[in-house]
């Protein structure tokens, strides 16, 4: 137990999500076909810090936020004023609200006024309306393999960025040729290489009920087991929310666009109207941290300024 | 599967089948949640909720396809062949009903 991983809450509301750890590797990029799984970076120094932000939904108009485009760009200027440059951000999906051609070209435009040196996706279910998520792929898909998965490695962490929103049937789906492209992904990995798995819908289960969670995802759990230190960052349930499994950790993270009911607490997850000071409360981005040597984990979760 | 209190439909009136040619969509639901038509009748969907809704089969060789629906869109299918066709919400695919076709 000596190499536990170790949780350390900064705070409940945060900021984004800041991998820290010791091995000055270049920043990354995305794994193709070949070799994506032997690349953790050694060495000193650099420290790894990357922001998750998710559930934008831009195109969204309604009375839970009269505004999501003045939301995510305050998030967007508060992720630039951080006091460092993440050397990644992740979307963990939710884009756009309803996968229009207009909607995935604003949001990609507003996107590239974040100060990091990679910008990562991964879809949302309403990145997905009508057409498996071809007109998402279009915009945010290259490089990626299958319908959009890929990983990559750097700072010594191992990256995987999953798609589970594309064959929905009442809960998230990952599928079988994902699963074998994790399998395969995971296969040459030193069981002590940090993991950090996005995807949208949770891989646990938060609450069926609503879809939140992925029917499939146990295969996939089951490949991570012998890996002491795993992170899995979701979005799609637009709350925070934290789970514990063993060496497996789950982070829900929160929204910049409206929150929903926690679960059960309404017939059905509508999108939640607040007063406006409440509102900002519930929005936020989230910083990680992750320190090679001691393994240990920071997930610091920020509340809209 | 324990789950919290607070499901909209769980019991057996919601869920009897129901002849007609229209469904509602409200409060995340479709309604009926199963619909009873004859071959040749044309189905219409309305969304009743301020959130968009999709009526999409389930599976990937289903007839149903409907765009996101906004708020009181509409969205007409006509069904030629007997079967039972289950369809699912695919921004809330908790969402599911059927539309039962027979001769």
């Amino acid at each position: 137990m000596t190499r536990r991983q170790l949780i350390r809450h900064a705070g409940w509301f945060g900021g984004a999500v800041v991998l820290t750890v010791a091995g000055g590797e270049v920043f990354s990029h995305i794994a193709g076909s070949r070799g994506s799984s032997a690349e953790a970076a050694t060495g000193t120094g650099g420290a790894l810090r990357f922001v998750q932000v998710s559930d934008s939904h831009i195109g969204f108009h309604g009375p839970a936020n009269m505004d999501v485009v003045g939301s995510f760009t305050e998030a967007i200027d508060q992720v630039n004023t951080l006091g460092f440059r993440p050397d990644f951000v992740m979307h963990s999906g939710d884009l756009t609200h309803l996968s229009t051609t207009d909607q995935f070209d604003q949001v990609r435009q507003m996107m590239t006024g974040l100060r990091t040196d990679r910008v990562f996706t991964v879809p949302g279910e309403h990145d997905s309306i009508g057409d498996a998520g071809r007109a998402y792929r279009q915009v945010f898909g290259e490089g990626t393999l299958g319908d959009g998965w890929y990983s990559f490695d750097t700072h010594g962490v191992h990256f995987i960025a999953l798609v589970n929103t594309l064959r929905l049937e009442k809960l998230g789906h990952l599928g079988t040729e994902q699963i074998d492209f994790v399998r395969k992904d995971l296969a040459g990995l030193s069981s002590d290489t940090p993991i950090v798995v996005f995807s949208h819908i949770p891989l646990f289960a938060m609450y069926p009920r609503w879809g939140w969670s992925t029917d499939d995802a146990l295969k996939v759990i089951a490949l991570l087991r012998r890996f002491s230190s795993v992170t899995c960052l979701n979005g799609h349930v637009h709350q925070l929310f934290t789970k514990t499994d063993g060496n497996i950790t789950f982070h829900s993270a929160t929204t910049t666009a409206y929150p929903l009911p926690k679960p059960g607490r309404a017939p059905a997850p509508t999108p939640q109207v607040v007063p406006a000071r409440q509102l900002k409360a519930a929005l936020g981005i989230r910083t990680v941290g992750y320190r090679q040597g001691d393994r240990e984990l920071a997930i610091k979760d920020e509340r809209l300024a | 599967m324990s789950m919290p209190t607070g499901s909209p439909k769980t019991g057996t009136a919601a869920d009897a089948p129901v002849t007609g040619d229209v469904v509602a969509i409200k409060n995340f639901a479709f309604s009926p949640a199963t619909l009873k038509v004859t071959t040749g009748t044309t189905v219409t969907w309305t969304n009743q909720d301020t959130d968009a809704h999709t009526v999409t089969s389930a599976g990937s060789d289903g007839p149903l396809h409907s765009p996101a629906l906004a708020t009181h869109a509409t969205y007409s299918y006509r069904f030629t062949k007997p079967g039972t066709y289950a369809y699912l919400c695919s921004i809330h695919p908790f969402m599911t009903a059927k539309v039962e076709v027979t001769r």
